[in-house]
């Protein structure tokens, strides 16, 4: 166990090897309660949201998620997000548990100018279980009477797991198939051992945060703290899919669009290991004798048995197959460039 | 339970050393891997390295973790395990046959106080 955003979280059960190429293979369980849940109601509901979330929720119909980022007036993160329609005008936002009460106290003050729309910090009345894997579907299915093989990529609907009241989504921080399931927290035991007694023809797993974090970076997902942070904008984390161009003005709006006209000078990147050794978050990227960025994340991937990670470079360095020194430990090791992601599941 | 030979010598840095004559073969104890967990990396001096005792000779890496690997006595580094560049999952499945480095000790009275199984044994439980 670690502590983890206030939480004893376990890093492995079985081993992050073992659950990750479960989870790439079959399906793994993760307790994932620890994120936080805002929900957001109100008349002007849909107005506060656009204001304070970068992606255009305006297209989100009732049933429906996206991914978006939670943005300072300069572009960069506070943190990124999960933002469901649970109604015309409800929303529920889930984000980064070591950010709740900052992303809570600054969504709460910065809807106000919306109009008629609240924000309660709904974290302890959820708890959030993540199956994911190609056998989700087949160990989910037989415990709800929600169609799962009809439920689209990012839609979500409310029902039943195991006799408890649940809304489930088609979801995932792992690039594979799979659901969260959010469930009243007295009864997330229950669902737990529930999934897993029905998953086990199909040898669905426990798995931890290791493996999610191993998961995550090979299908190229940011983590918020390594790769996306309030020094990163969306543009310079090449993620202007979650900022809504069309809509009316948002925070951080003009800045990104200021640094759109102009240019990024630096940019996320992905790359993998070309001599040994794992290059890990904080460790210094060189061109030449240059010290030209840093590295956000790294790992050896179990999956693609490569050493990955990503970094911030020069915009004028970050074109596939550009090579470049990473500064492990004392020692410089050889990286290229390559494009992300790293992971794509097979269709 | 793990098992720790009776036979070698560890230090409170999680390292084994079997002793032959003033041979020493070197390496992580079965409590040091289930603390790593997964191996995916081990970086190894060249043979020839001179070491003195409780010096980092290299590191192991996990999935999840750096580790430096210390020296548990002083000695010239005379052979180095280069299964382990392929394979250094076998730290994991065998990590009291799984040595590192054999070491010619230069000083002989150093083993002798370093700790036996049992009183290691008794450091991890």
């Amino acid at each position: 166990m670690v502590p983890f955003g206030g939480w004893d979280m376990p890093v492995e059960y079985s081993g992050i090897v073992a659950e990750h190429m479960a989870v790439r293979t079959r399906a793994g369980l993760f307790d994932v309660s620890h994120m936080g849940q805002i929900e957001i109601a109100g008349k002007d509901a849909l107005a506060a949201v656009q204001r304070i979330s970068s992606n255009d929720a305006s297209k989100l119909a009732v049933g429906q998620a996206q991914y978006s980022g939670l943005l300072t007036g300069q572009g960069t993160f506070i943190d990124d997000l999960l933002v469901y329609r649970l109604a015309a005008s409800h929303f529920l936002l889930v984000v980064n548990a070591s950010h709740i009460p900052k992303d809570y106290a600054w969504i709460a003050e910065q809807i106000k100018p919306a109009g008629d729309a609240v924000a309660v910090d709904s974290s302890s009345r959820y708890a959030l279980l993540a199956l994911q894997g190609p056998a989700a579907l087949e160990a989910l299915q037989p415990l709800t009477g929600v169609d799962l093989a009809g439920m689209k990529y990012y839609w979500f609907a409310n029902g039943e797991v195991a006799s408890v009241r649940a809304t489930i989504s088609r979801t995932g921080y792992t690039g594979e198939d799979g659901f969260e399931i959010f469930v009243p927290p007295q009864s997330a035991d229950r669902v737990w051992q529930a999934v897993l007694e029905s998953g086990r023809a199909a040898d669905v797993v426990p798995a931890g945060l290791g493996a999610r974090d191993t998961l995550r970076l090979e299908a190229s997902m940011r983590l918020h703290g390594n790769d996306i942070d309030e020094t990163t904008s969306a543009l310079e984390a090449d993620l202007s899919w979650i900022v809504g161009w069309k809509k009316d003005d948002f925070i951080g709006a003009p800045a990104l669009r200021e640094q759109k006209a102009a240019g990024v000078k630096r940019k996320i990147v992905g790359f993998e290991m070309l001599d040994r050794g794992i290059a890990r978050q904080g460790h210094d990227a060189y061109i030449g004798d240059m010290k030209a960025g840093t590295i956000t994340s790294g790992t050896q991937t179990p999956f693609l048995k490569k050493a990955i990670g990503m970094a911030y470079l020069p915009v004028e360095h970050t074109a596939a197959g550009t090579e470049f020194d990473i500064d492990i430990r004392g020692r410089r090791a050889r990286a290229r460039i390559v494009p992300m992601p790293f992971y794509k599941r097979p269709k | 339970m793990a098992s720790y030979p009776d036979g070698y010598k560890y230090t409170k840095d999680h390292e084994w050393v079997s002793l032959s004559g003033d041979r020493g073969k070197v390496g992580i104890t079965d409590y040091a891997q289930q603390q790593l967990g997964d191996v995916v990396y081990v970086e190894l001096p060249e043979v020839g390295a001179k070491l003195k005792q409780g010096q980092s000779f290299g590191t192991i890496e996990s999935v999840k973790a750096v580790s430096e690997l210390y020296a548990p006595v002083s000695g010239e580094v005379v052979e180095v395990n280069a299964t382990l560049k392929d394979k250094p999952e076998v730290v994991n499945s065998d990590p009291h046959g799984a040595w590192m480095i054999v070491v010619r000790l230069t000083s002989a009275g150093e083993a002798g106080a370093l700790l036996d199984a049992s009183q290691y044994q008794d450091l991890v439980k």
